[in-house]
């Protein structure tokens, strides 16, 4: 990109923040009272990686491969791509993270050790921020109507994913980690990117 | 006598080309609305044009897409003919297409489309004119140069072709204004796009002139810095000297100033607000700055 120095992030920001907001809107309205289902399936996850840790890895991997698949599709592909044409590569990020969720389960499994305590506390946190998100919004001054919950919305989706993944110690190689961190951890930041252009 | 009187004939004098549309009709009720003439051609375009950065990037959301097309209806009710789009402005393409269609305007419009890519041009600029739903773009430009010398040779054959009437390249916010220049001195275009307004100046100091001497008409972006210019400005009460051009707001002020440049052709103003989008058609018409006002225009705007 030439002269790449004099861009800021509102050079990229292609659309009105009340655009992005009404988008969530509708989607929201769309598929409500989907969001209730899947927050309970959160819960019922979070308390299953506290209570049986490892043991638990195989079917919130299944799980939560289902839902990034799903937010990559409905939100990111059918719906945000059309206001963020950038959009459409990150449903494919979305659809890799499903893909490598699902393939980690195919590991052998009960040999792995149990992950300390500063990486379950730092899990659990993480994943019960990714379930209050809502509430975020509700801070901020945002209505009911548009707020981004877990298994709907990229933002506490990710959060979500990566407090279980460190509350259950999975994966355990570096590498694995490498593979199923890294995506979360760019949508964050391109969460926290767009967010902070919005309130600029 | 009164002061508009006084102004009016200065105009030309300062602003040669400016022709008010209506200038040989009979007394028309209001101000005529003001035009420039495409140096290469002739053809008058009204000063004040519509963009669609951001503002129509609105998806599939029905309300929004229903809100643009009553800011495109009142823009053509108002006399207003150029709309400027890209392919990297998401929906904005699909919307003005929806608009024209339900307008039935797609004869009225100065379609005004770029190319923005590196590699098939055509396939982009055909999938271009789908989204409008017009037979044929009036204007095709290079967008941020990108891929410029591709790109220009097919515009240009386009244009021998008749498949396209004008051809052109934009740059916006100041950026690459050397290659800018370089291109317009060697190859020929009918229009330049770039940024310019009451605080970004820079483009009087090169570009502005040299499009004068090359008979290039130039669109001008970013008029209100996407809004944050506004912002500054209606902190402040308007200065006396608004009433002396028929101005009545901040953003009339931003436009006329841009717009009484001689060498500028048309300002893009978007918005998806059909008051701000009145306000906006208002300063096409009424007396415009001359050169002293201008330099007191941007001194009161660089001190607030």
């Amino acid at each position: 990109m030439p002269e790449w120095w004099t861009y800021t992030l509102s050079d990229f920001l292609m659309y009105a923040p009340r655009t992005y907001w009404r988008l969530v809107e509708n989607y929201n309205r769309d598929f409500w009272p989907l969001h209730l289902p899947l927050l309970a399936a959160g819960l019922a996850a979070l308390w299953l990686a506290h209570t049986r840790a490892v043991r638990a890895w195989r079917p919130i991997a299944l799980g939560l491969a289902g839902v990034w698949a799903w937010v990559g599709w409905a939100f990111l592909w059918q719906r945000y791509a059309t206001i963020n044409w950038a959009a459409q590569y990150v449903a494919l990020a979305f659809s890799v993270q499903a893909v490598l969720l699902a393939g980690m389960t195919l590991r052998p499994r009960h040999t792995d050790p149990q992950p300390g305590p500063g990486a379950r506390g730092a899990g659990a946190l993480l994943a019960t921020a990714g379930l209050v998100y809502p509430l975020l919004g509700l801070a901020l001054g945002r209505p009911p109507g548009q707020a981004e919950v877990f298994g709907m919305a990229p933002e506490p989706t990710a959060l979500f994913t990566l407090g279980l993944l460190l509350l259950v110690g999975q994966p355990s190689t570096r590498t694995g980690q490498a593979l199923l961190f890294y995506i979360p951890l760019l949508c964050l930041l391109l969460g926290a990117a767009t967010g902070w252009t919005f309130l600029n | 006598m009164r002061r508009r009187d006084l102004l009016l004939p200065l105009i030309p004098a300062f602003a040669p080309g400016l022709v008010p549309a209506s200038a040989l009709a009979q007394s028309p009720p209001q101000p005529s609305i003001l035009t420039r003439p495409i140096p290469s051609s002739g053809e008058q375009i009204p000063v004040i044009g519509l963009g669609s950065w951001i503002t129509f990037n609105v998806g599939n959301d029905t309300a929004a897409r229903t809100q643009s097309a009553e800011v495109m209806r009142q823009f053509f009710a108002a006399g207003g003919k150029l709309i400027d789009s890209s392919p990297m402005y998401g929906s904005s393409q699909g919307v003005i297409g929806e608009a024209l269609q339900k307008l039935q305007a797609q004869s009225r419009v100065f379609s005004a489309e770029k190319v923005w890519t590196s590699s098939d041009g055509a396939a982009q600029i055909e999938a271009s004119r789908k989204f409008w739903q017009v037979p044929r773009f009036d204007l095709l430009q290079v967008h941020n140069l990108l891929a410029w010398e591709k790109q220009l040779a097919l515009l240009q054959a386009m244009k021998a072709a008749g498949q396209l009437r004008y051809v052109g390249i934009t740059t916006s916010e100041g950026r690459r204004h050397s290659e800018f220049e370089q291109v317009m001195r060697s190859q020929r275009i009918d229009f330049v796009q770039l940024s310019y307004n009451l605080l970004d100046r820079e483009a009087e100091q090169r570009l502005l002139p040299l499009a004068r001497e090359r008979g290039i008409a130039v669109l001008v972006n970013r008029p209100f810095r996407e809004g944050a210019l506004l912002r500054q400005l209606q902190r402040h009460p308007l200065p006396g000297w608004a009433t002396e051009i028929d101005c009545s707001n901040w953003a009339q002020v931003a436009l006329k100033f841009i717009v009484s440049h001689p060498a500028v052709t048309c300002a893009i103003p978007a918005t998806s607000n059909p008051v701000h989008l009145r306000e906006n058609m208002a300063a096409s018409r009424g007396r415009l700055p001359d050169a002293a006002l201008r330099q007191r225009m941007a001194e009161h705007v660089a001190r607030l």
